[in-house]
């Protein structure tokens, strides 16, 4: 059972893979890239939980507390940040791509090219 | 490639990486038993340090600075790029733009009254929400970057519950880049004052204040409200960008 997050990771990471590569759309393709790239904020937490601690803000509860790793939370913050940024770069290209190839299917564009 | 013959390489490919990587993580520590040093450090002076009860935000702002300012300019860069992508599109159909005379009115979807209503009501509240995950970064669940969103987010609800020309009149393009602008700068700003006050890029030169009270936690809200005004900035930026392309796109016919 403790295993079980470690294996949601995984398993997110190879489904996105999957949609990556079974893609007929770019947005799609995008979406899920987006579900690759949550696999590792479940990993990152994840690895930072500590059974029975509370989250890291030490407000109402008192200071010997443990609590939960912050730096990986931190991490996970940065991750999502990085994802927002690469999902709107590929939309604003897959925009691109409809106006050049009249077309957001990855197999088309490859066979338009040349 | 067929499709079959990727398929089929994506099987293999899978189930070898996927056993790679199953292997590997049997390597992590147990769930639920992490020992890592710095944050076990972090937990143990960052209340003291630096008056902010919320560690994971001290963490980001003041211990990891450093490193906060290069994800702010990451979504900076991104903004940039994506505005640059795709204004090259709107400057090629100027000319179709200026024929029609009312082309944003003409795309505009019939929203019920309801929806409208219910949205509009939901602007003001959601404006206050973004501003208080935003100062409130060093005390609860929240920061810049969440908060920021928060507020960028309610400029959209103006687009879902009106029109797209009110949207037009709410969100004066010089200003939403002027703030996304200025939180970029204003980020960099408060790291000089370190070096001004005779320290470190970043040095907190601010009184710390009372853990748990809202003017605690020394730059840090600072930091939070620099960030929160850039991430609104740079997401109602990219937001309207991507609206002008699919009026444009509606106005060919096409779509």
């Amino acid at each position: 059972m403790s295993f079980l997050p470690y294996a949601v990771a995984a398993w997110l990471l190879l489904i996105g893979l999957y949609g990556v590569v079974t893609s007929r759309h770019l947005v799609h393709l995008i979406v899920c890239l987006t579900v690759v790239q949550s696999s590792s904020y479940v990993l990152l937490l994840a690895i930072g939980y500590r059974t029975g601690a509370e989250a890291p803000i030490y407000k109402d509860i008192p200071p010997e507390t443990p609590v939960v790793d912050p730096v990986v939370q931190a991490l996970t913050l940065t991750d999502v940040v990085v994802e927002a940024t690469v999902a709107t770069l590929l939309l604003a290209l897959a925009v691109q791509a409809q106006k050049r190839f009249g077309t957001v299917d990855p197999d088309e564009i490859a066979t338009l090219k040349g | 490639m067929s499709r079959r013959v990727r398929s089929g390489l994506f099987l293999v490919a899978a189930v070898v990486f996927g056993s790679l990587f199953i292997w590997g993580l049997l390597g992590l520590p147990a769930f639920g038993d992490y020992q890592g040093p710095y944050g076990i450090v972090l937990e143990d002076v960052a209340v003291e340090e630096r008056a902010g009860v919320n560690i994971v935000v001290s963490t980001t702002f003041d211990y990891r600075g450093f490193d906060t300012l290069g994800e702010e300019y990451i979504l900076f860069a991104a903004a940039l790029g994506a505005v640059v992508l795709l204004r090259q599109q709107r400057g090629e159909q100027k000319d179709e733009e200026e024929e029609q005379d009312h082309p944003a009115d003409r795309q505009r979807r019939d929203t019920s009254d309801a929806l409208r209503l219910l949205g509009l009501g939901l602007v003001g509240p959601l404006v206050v929400l973004g501003i208080y995950v935003i100062v409130h970064g060093a005390l609860t669940p929240g920061g810049g970057f969440q908060g920021g969103i928060v507020l960028a987010s309610a400029f959209v609800l103006v687009h879902v519950a009106g029109r797209y020309l009110i949207l037009k009149r709410v969100r004066p393009m010089p200003l939403v880049e002027i703030t996304e602008a200025g939180g970029a700068a204003g980020f960099v700003l408060i790291g000089l004052g370190g070096l001004i006050a005779g320290s470190t890029f970043l040095f907190n030169f601010l009184p710390l204040g009372e853990p748990g009270t809202l003017l605690s936690a020394g730059m840090i809200p600072l930091l939070n409200i620099s960030v929160g005004l850039e991430v609104a900035g740079a997401v109602v930026l990219l937001f309207s960008e991507f609206l002008e392309q699919w009026l444009l796109r509606g106005r060919g016919g096409d779509a």
